[in-house]
């Protein structure tokens, strides 16, 4: 019961009226930010970082944890009311939630949504608290060569598993691998692909990377297909349920928390997968019980389960993420990024070295997930209004922040042309259907890779030998190799048009 | 640049999607550049890696990737562009617009020390909100206003005061 005493003095320190002012800045800020459309969580905590600055690391984290959840929290909100998931997460979502909105029912799939998140969230966040520790324990042990491997491993899953086209994932993967690159070299100190700029020798942060691609890309991409037509929202009073909607809630809400949990914590996972497999679970039983008509017309499970097997994912996406120090996705490369600039390593040693902000991470994620139900419930119509706000002036708002980010970390003009720069590359990446995780963790772990593997090889004197030499790097290898190798041998055996249909038909 | 970028238009018709040909020429490039870039590293005694042999590694796979894409596109395949809440992908591609927006980013960028945060910020949103297409630019004028000036003294509570340019002394 170690973990529960830890997690007990976490929300002790986590629980002065100070901090829990912070955590509900976070919660309504994340929601805020996380509602208006083509915002995702990423985006969000990326846009938001900045108001951290003058702040302590434990204050920040509370806030971050706030605007993660609250962000995730908007973005079924969106799909809900306006049938148009901002992000892929929130597809399966949209199906069910917005018939049930056209319905009439918009209230109870915001309610079966926020409290499901909730109940998601919590269980996650345990998990995340009882499973991190021992994870941790064993990997002090891990050695250079399988935390090389672990890490390709990790961005060959992303890049092929993901997405329509694994060419595509890889592309992206280099493209973020190639930005990771400009800068000095780690231990000899020489210039790399800086071209001579000054400005260029402490490599491009993250932050500039994430903002500039996110959101300069995306307001930059709607605005060249920019829809004239006004869209249509559908109103909604104060969410509640009633006796026969929590009948049917908790089981999706329990079934997808378990679905969630396993494949946000495993790189690649991600929330998609997990999502729409709980909406075939649910369709499957609901078939079984005889009343599988409602589904497709605004049946309650199909937002129950996928809306907790999204937040289950998103907690655990800590996992790797404190055990490790290994973001598994773009939002959790920039709660690294913010982390780094505190000072803070991240990776097997921080639960040892840092204990204490561990812990209250973990309180105050709990804490930002209660808060998140306690307001959101009564405000939900404010927030559906946001849903209303002129397109030109919501779009010049989101390159107002992100300016505003971008500047204000060194008032240097040239963050802004870098944060233009990649704005562009995200217009471009938009265009061409290059998926944005692959770059944004190319960014994040290419350098973290590049220390491994010589630290690794180094050990062996130069011999290439010296990256297999631990049982858990070769099987990281032969992991790679299945998923490299599997998809060309299953497409001899079927041919790929009847192999996709269901996902298809859902669509 | 007329072609279209809808996927689903073009899925049909075995059409080559031209610009992917400028993509690929482009990440050849920077595979290429980044491969020159790392020849002029220095290797250290006693260091049997060095700082070269990342960026070759890296280079090396960009230039395969380009080239892997080069023949994607040639065999007909068509990039399926990102879709989302705003974005109607069955017109074709406003580039008035991101143009203009681009140009605002880059005045922005020019002006912004000389004008200081307060007064350019407030032009970006003004501006950008008239690029969009808003026809109510006092109104925006006036949001932009409060919105820098008001993100001027958040940042100066927080003990980062951004440059004030033209306004110092009076903010």
């Amino acid at each position: 019961m170690d973990t529960l005493n830890l997690l007990a003095d976490g929300l002790q320190s986590a629980f002065t009226l100070e901090n829990l002012a912070y955590a509900a800045i976070g919660v309504l800020l994340g929601t805020f930010v996380g509602v208006l459309p083509g915002i995702g969580p990423a985006m969000a905590v990326a846009l938001l970082l900045p108001i951290t600055y003058g702040l302590d690391v434990t204050q920040s984290m509370i806030i971050f944890a706030g605007i993660y959840y609250g962000g995730m929290y908007g973005g079924s909100t969106t799909s809900i009311l306006l049938n148009t998931p901002g992000e892929s997460a929130s597809v399966m979502t949209a199906i069910e939630g917005n018939k049930m909105a056209k319905r009439g029912r918009a209230a109870q799939a915001l309610a079966t949504a926020a409290i499901g998140s909730f109940i998601a969230g919590t269980i996650g966040t345990l998990l995340v608290a009882f499973f991190t520790p021992t994870l941790a324990n064993q990997a002090v042990k891990i050695g250079a060569p399988s935390y090389f491997a672990i890490m390709l491993l990790a961005m060959v899953l992303v890049s092929s598993v993901l997405g329509a086209s694994r060419l595509r994932g890889f592309i992206g993967l280099f493209m973020g691998l190639t930005i990771g690159l400009v800068g000095l070299d780690l231990s000899t100190g020489q210039a790399r692909l800086t071209g001579g700029s000054l400005e260029l020798a402490d490599g491009i942060g993250i932050v500039v990377v994430a903002v500039g691609v996110f959101a300069v890309g995306e307001a930059l991409w709607t605005a060249a297909h920019l829809r004239r037509m006004p869209v249509d929202v559908i109103p909604v009073g104060r969410p509640f349920m009633g006796r026969d909607d929590w009948r049917r809630s908790w089981g999706p809400w329990l079934r997808g928390t378990a679905l969630g949990f396993p494949f946000g914590a495993v790189p690649a996972g991600g929330a998609e997968t997990p999502t729409f497999l709980s909406y075939i679970t649910e369709r499957k039983l609901a078939g079984r019980r005889g009343d599988s008509d409602e589904f497709g017309q605004g049946a309650i499970e199909g937002v129950a389960g996928p809306e907790a097997a999204n937040n289950a994912s998103a907690a655990g996406m800590f996992v790797p993420l404190l055990a490790l120090g290994l973001p598994v996705t773009a939002t959790a490369s920039i709660l690294l990024a913010a982390l780094t600039s505190y000072g803070i390593v991240p990776g097997p040693t921080l639960m040892t070295d840092q204990p204490d902000l561990v812990w209250t991470l973990l309180a105050s994620l709990l804490i930002g997930n209660t808060l998140l139900l306690v307001i959101n419930l009564p405000l939900a119509p404010l927030w559906a209004r946001l849903l209303r706000i002129p397109r030109p002036q919501l779009y010049a708002g989101i390159l107002f922040f992100a300016s505003l980010g971008a500047y204000s970390v060194n008032q240097d003009p040239f963050d802004l042309a870098l944060l233009l720069a990649f704005g562009l590359l995200g217009f471009a990446i938009r265009r061409f259907g290059i998926p944005v995780l692959p770059l944004i963790l190319g960014v994040i772990l290419g350098p973290l890779m590049e220390v491994k593997l010589r630290e690794a090889l180094d050990l062996s004197g130069g011999e290439i030998s010296g990256l297999f030499n631990e049982p858990l790097a070769i099987l990281c290898y032969l992991l790679i190799v299945v998923v490299l190798v599997a998809p060309a041998v299953l497409r001899r055996f079927r041919t790929p048009d009847e192999a996709i249909p269901e996902k298809e038909a859902v669509r | 640049m007329s072609e279209s970028v809808s996927d689903t238009a073009t899925r049909q018709a075995p059409s080559v999607d031209k610009s992917q040909y400028l993509l690929a020429a482009a990440l050849f490039a920077v595979g290429v550049y980044t491969i020159v870039d790392a020849r002029g590293l220095n290797v250290g005694f006693g260091d049997p890696v060095g700082p070269r042999v990342f960026p070759y590694l890296i280079g090396a796979g960009m230039i395969v990737l380009a080239v892997l894409l080069a023949i994607a596109t040639a065999r007909g395949d068509v990039a399926q562009a990102e879709a989302g809440e705003d974005i109607d992908l069955t017109t074709p591609p406003d580039w008035l617009t991101v143009g203009k927006l681009v140009g605002i980013l880059v005045l922005n960028l020019l002006l912004v020390n000389f004008l200081g945060w307060a007064i350019s910020g407030a032009l970006l949103f003004a501006g950008s909100a008239w690029a969009l297409g808003s026809r109510t630019p006092l109104r925006d004028v006036l949001v932009g206003a409060v919105l820098a000036v008001g993100g001027w003294y958040f940042f100066y509570a927080l003990g980062v005061p951004l440059t004030p340019g033209i306004l110092d002394g009076i903010l």
